[in-house]
């Protein structure tokens, strides 16, 4: 190993090492903030030291250079201008870049005219086909939560249409293994089989399921860019992709058990249009409320609970939340939020609106800490939550939403639903809690409600 | 190409190594470290930047080029989203 080859490697394993100290910083709200600055300082060290790879060409290097200041300048733009509400998509959308270059590696690969052996070429198939596929899927992602494509796409064969995509693409790579570089033909028309399956995989999926496929994508990237890795003999993407690949399949495990749905029925099975209706007729009535009467009820109680929904994030409303908590804090209410682990559109979505607001995360609850005290709270505010607080889940098996874990907002004294209209949830069910005896709606839009409540607090 | 089964060891123990990382975490970090890691695996860019290097065909050029300028979006915007999100994680103390 000569002397420039040696400090590639020596820097890789410094960067592997700074990108597990920084995931696992990361993963504690006290080190959170150091951890991404610990990860990018291997990502700083890992690409300069790249400039050095033995048998780089100088134009190709200037290729290099203008293709990161174009990717790398268009996505800092867009990273530093887009809007809290909006970081799903964004996430999305960078997923897929990483798999599109974990795609466009293998092709790189595949093209050449060269014997790689059965082993990389294989891995490079393999890598090829699950980063295309996070590739166009993501894109589809990021086009769904961008309100771009409003109806999912669905017809009857779709499954068969799905399966049949992957499978051409898997029997194509598999045809690459033996004939590596006398078929460009068939490697063009492998990277096409497989974009075409991640756009068709990902179009028929509603919104209510994206957090889930775009960690799941999210995985699938990381396990790309892992074989890509051993293509190129390249450690730091073998440690970095597979760390990656198995931290994102965990995270998309728990968000699909939160959501009491498996893996198989959010990529395989329509969901949110077949008008069922939770079984039954539902019971009581809606009953409004006006802001001025909801705001006197909160002022004068003791415990308040906040449940906040997508609602929230499309109303940006957080900041007149955390406005009129600090108001309700004043009059010595104790204000705490709870948030389900899929309010919004992604886990988490909802606390990183809060704290951008201001809210420090020492008053926010998840399900498992907060559920037994509903019982002991005088109003629990809903603004914008809808499926996460039906009880209909702990009720009705005939729901589709039956089983999944909810906020226990019926066991409050008092509940009050700050909503548009009288629409229904994402699932398309109706909501039994707005229907109970003790729960009042009050309608408009998340940012005027509140508004109007804060106003109603301080008169009070 | 790393020794067979050396590369196995290597693919477990990291696939463990992230299991492990994110079984402990609390559910407020949860956008924060997909989006975080989803800044990891921008480590693709230091393979596109071999393979565009390495290119030897106007072809490979052109896909080495585009994959030189995806992987840059993803590292680069990857860390920018994550360090926005993270930015506002603070407690009540250290708010005064």
């Amino acid at each position: 190993m000569d002397f420039v080859t040696f400090m590639i490697k020596a820097t890789y394993f410094v960067a592997a090492f700074l990108f597990i100290v920084g995931l696992k910083r990361m993963s504690s709200p006290k080190t959170a903030r150091g951890g991404i600055v610990w990860a990018g300082w291997g990502m700083v060290l890992a690409t300069i030291v790249t400039f050095f790879w033995p048998g780089l060409s100088f134009f190709n290097i200037a290729l290099i250079v203008v293709g990161i200041g174009i990717g790398g300048g268009l996505a800092w733009w867009t990273g530093k201008k887009v809007a809290m509400t909006d970081m799903p998509q964004m996430i999305a959308l960078y997923n897929g870049m990483g798999g599109g270059a974990a795609g466009a590696i293998a092709a790189v690969e595949l093209y050449r005219n060269v014997d790689h052996g059965l082993t990389v070429t294989f891995l490079a198939v393999l890598g090829g086909l699950i980063g295309s596929v996070s590739f166009s899927g993501s894109l589809i992602a990021f086009a769904k939560l961008q309100g771009w494509m409003k109806k999912p796409l669905r017809f009857k064969a779709a499954n068969q249409v799905n399966a049949g995509l992957l499978l051409g693409a898997i029997i194509i790579g598999m045809f690459l293994l033996g004939n590596y570089s006398t078929h460009t033909t068939l490697v063009t028309l492998f990277f096409l089989l497989a974009l075409a399956a991640g756009i068709m995989l990902t179009s028929p999926i509603g919104g209510a399921d994206m957090p889930v496929v775009i960690s799941l994508y999210n995985a699938l990237t990381g396990l790309a860019v892992a074989f890509e890795g051993f293509v190129l003999n390249n450690e730091a993407m073998i440690i970095a992709g597979t760390v990656v690949g198995a931290a994102g399949t965990l995270l998309t495990q728990l968000m699909a058990k939160a959501m009491n749905r498996s893996l198989g029925s959010v990529l395989f099975s329509a969901f949110g249009d077949e008008s069922v209706d939770g079984g039954g007729e539902v019971e009581g009535s809606l009953k409004p409320i006006e802001p001025s009467d909801a705001g006197i009820q909160m002022a004068f109680s003791s415990r308040v609970i906040i449940i906040p929904g997508y609602g929230l994030a499309v109303a940006q409303a957080q900041h007149k939340v955390w406005e009129l908590t600090q108001l309700l804090q004043e009059k010595g209410v104790k204000v705490r939020f709870a948030i389900h682990p899929v309010a919004g559109r992604m886990p988490g979505h909802m606390n990183v609106l809060l704290a951008e607001a201001g809210v420090p995360y020492d008053l926010i609850y998840d399900l498992d800490e907060i559920n037994a005290d509903f019982e002991n709270t005088d109003v629990v505010l809903v603004i914008g939550a809808n499926d996460v607080v039906n009880p209909v889940a702990r009720t009705d098996p005939s729901s589709p939403i039956y089983g999944m874990p909810i906020l226990n907002a019926d066991k409050a004294k008092n509940v009050i639903v700050i909503k548009r209209g009288k629409g229904k949830g994402f699932s398309g069910i109706e909501n039994r809690l707005f229907y109970l005896d003790n729960t009042r709606m009050l309608y408009g839009d998340g940012q005027a409600a509140v508004a109007e409540l804060i106003q109603a607090v301080k008169a009070s | 190409m790393i020794d067979g089964f050396i590369a196995l060891y290597i693919f477990m123990l990291a696939a463990f190594t992230g299991y492990e990382i994110i079984a402990r975490v609390p559910v407020i970090l949860h956008t924060p470290l997909m989006s975080g890691s989803n800044f990891v695996h921008g480590i693709v860019l230091v393979g596109a930047m071999v393979a565009l290097g390495k290119a030897d065909s106007t072809l490979g050029q052109v896909i080495g080029f585009l994959g030189v300028v995806l992987a840059a979006g993803n590292a680069v915007g990857g860390y920018v989203v994550t360090e926005r999100m993270l930015e506002m994680f603070k407690t009540s103390r250290e708010r005064k």
